[in-house]
């Protein structure tokens, strides 16, 4: 660096910074928090191969469900892709939850959290932006899994306005199903532990659903717990409401099940984030 | 005298370890304390209790006034903290990071670029200023990072261990900083392994080891502490060896001549003119030296007489 330069002269044209006597700016939760989530989406935009899990993985696994289970489940790939497609989209936001979890992990042993915490803004603001900018990474999943649908031949049949109403209430829940995986983050002593316990949780919650195959071709017992299963109430709720059946009920259980959710793990993860850092 | 930071007592546990036990740091508006100890010593312990990043268990620590438990957000508005790793995010580029900071400090997008680009040319990273941070270089990094804890315009900052890992000629460019920063008034606390480094910034010095100041004084006053600095010389020719370590043992008040490397001889003097006599004395003996120079002590020496001296207090007064 030149020597010649005095370290805190200031050009005149410079703002002076923020002292202790400044007044504080309302909201400053909400505020910090989308600031911080910009951070996220930059941090995407530049490593685009971050979104691998929620690009490449759920083609394959829309290939891999309708072109080799479909015919021997429904008899034909088309009506096979009309009954999973909602079903995908459920399906692949739940796990891409897992990643923030496995990520925090990582990154609160890093210096730049101890930077923010030196801040003083609120002190779960990259808690709250980190969920936030995850939004970005499901949105870019629905688009993905929707666009490659389309490819194939999957059409909504009741409308787009409620087809929209299938993808928010999908993205509510997962921004939910977040803080779990976010307590997990905060819980659990390394990474590859969350990742193990995420795949745990959520395997019997995906596969233990209506998700692939009717309820009715189950044994009583797993038919029980399909019932109770608050994934097969989601992806009830987006099946009616993108290729038609019964949507007031399920969709209100699936928002309950986000709410209660909600109120149980983001306060416990808020909780742990705050005592781990 | 106002106290830009002062610790009382701390006491910090981790489960059965004491990192730190009943620990004293102050400094006077516009000073640099410097806190030497080893790894382990509680450095950095000490330093995350007055960044607010960690509450001790026992004892209280006020920045400008303020308590750091009690008064957290005040307290985070007047400092900047440079940890050990540079804590900036490798995924953004230099503007990024300093913009990002700026935003959270409540500065409007505008105010936060123009102050960005200001930190950026003053620490020689304006090419770098659109390059992600994890292709700079370990000094470029460092940079990027003490630029990032001065956005706000700290008025005290913490640096802790700012030049491990830093070649000299960078290690040079971050004494410069510290030095301009305290010309600005800013207050800094500095942690290092290095006596040397304490030296040639601090105007005190806090010695810790396994939590407790064992020493506490200006630097002229702990090199008195610790014996001073080493006269080392290297005779040009071995043969003259003996005669030079006659000379030697006439300058020095104690007679502990050390031979801590082929060839050369060290001995300990306390004399500021005992430089210049030994220059003299060679010089009337014809004898040439390849090396002659005045060492600090190192870390180890300064513990080792510190520590050494505690003992032997300790036990007098057990007597």
């Amino acid at each position: 660096m030149s020597s010649t330069t005095t370290l805190m002269t200031e050009a005149p044209d410079v703002p002076a910074a923020p002292t202790s006597d400044t007044p504080a700016k309302p909201f400053p939760l909400i505020r910090h928090s989308l600031i911080l989530a910009g951070r996220s989406i930059t941090k995407i935009r530049r490593t685009p191969e971050q979104l691998i899990d929620v690009t490449v993985q759920p083609i394959i696994f829309t290939v891999l469900f309708v072109y080799l289970f479909g015919g021997a489940i429904s008899g034909s790939q088309h009506a096979y892709l009309q009954f999973v497609l909602p079903a995908l989209m459920v399906q692949t936001v739940l796990f891409a939850t897992l990643a923030i979890g496995v990520n925090l992990n990582t990154d609160m042993g890093k210096g730049v959290f101890d930077r923010f915490r030196s801040l003083p803004i609120p002190r779960s603001a990259p808690l709250v932006g980190a969920v936030l900018g995850d939004v970005v990474r499901f949105v870019t999943s629905i688009a993905v899994l929707l666009g490659f649908g389309y490819a194939i031949g999957f059409r909504v049949e009741t409308n787009a306005l409620q087809a929209l109403a299938a993808c928010l209430l999908v993205l509510f829940f997962a921004f939910s199903l977040t803080w779990v995986s976010v307590f997990l983050g905060t819980t659990v002593r390394n990474s590859g532990t969350v990742q193990g316990i995420g795949f745990l949780v959520m395997f019997p919650l995906t596969f233990g659903s209506s998700m692939f195959v009717p309820v009715n071709t189950m044994p009583g017992w797993l038919q029980a717990w399909v019932k109770v299963n608050p994934i097969t109430h989601l992806t009830e709720a987006c099946r009616g409401l993108m290729v038609g059946g019964a949507i007031t009920e399920p969709v209100l259980w699936s928002l309950g099940w986000s709410v209660a959710i909600m109120a149980v793990f983001a306060p416990l993860a808020v909780r742990m984030y705050r005592s781990r850092t | 005298m106002a106290y830009a930071f002062e610790a009382e007592g701390l006491v910090k546990r981790f489960g059965a370890t004491t990192a730190l036990a009943g620990v004293d740091l102050a400094a006077p508006e516009g000073t640099v304390l410097g806190v030497l100890g080893p790894n382990g010593a509680g450095k950095t312990t000490a330093v995350r209790i007055l960044a607010t990043l960690l509450r001790p268990d026992e004892g209280r620590a006020t920045v400008a006034g303020l308590d750091v438990v009690h008064q957290a957000p005040q307290v985070r508005r007047q400092i900047g903290l440079t940890g050990q790793y540079a804590s900036v995010d490798e995924d953004l580029t230099g503007t990024e990071n300093l913009v990002l900071i700026g935003r959270l400090l409540d500065l409007s997008k505008r105010d936060a670029l123009a102050r960005a680009r200001h930190l950026l040319g003053q620490f020689d990273l304006t090419e770098a200023a659109d390059r992600v941070a994890k292709h700079y270089s370990g000094g470029m990094r460092r940079r990027l990072d003490l630029a990032a804890s001065l956005v706000g315009r700290p008025s005290v900052i913490y640096l802790d261990e700012p030049t491990t890992g830093l070649d000299p000629a960078k290690r040079d460019d971050v004494w410069r900083l510290v030095r301009n920063l305290v010309a600005d008034g800013t207050t800094v606390l500095l942690t290092t392994q290095y006596l040397e480094e304490a030296d040639a910034l601090a105007d005190d010095i806090t010695v810790i080891d396994h939590g407790r100041v064992i020493a506490h004084g200006t630097p002229a006053e702990l090199k008195r502490v610790v014996g001073g600095q080493t006269l080392v010389v290297r005779p040009a020719d071995p043969a003259h060896l003996d005669t030079v370590r006659g000379l030697l043992s006439q300058v020095s008040t104690g007679k502990n001549i050390d031979s801590p490397a082929r060839g050369v001889l060290s001995v300990p003097v306390d004399d500021d003119s005992a430089m210049t006599t030994v220059v003299r004395r060679l010089d009337d003996a014809g004898i040439a030296v390849t090396e002659l120079s005045l060492r600090l002590p190192s870390l180890d020496e300064v513990f080792f007489s510190l520590t050494g001296s505690r003992e032997q207090i300790e036990q007098e007064s057990a007597a």
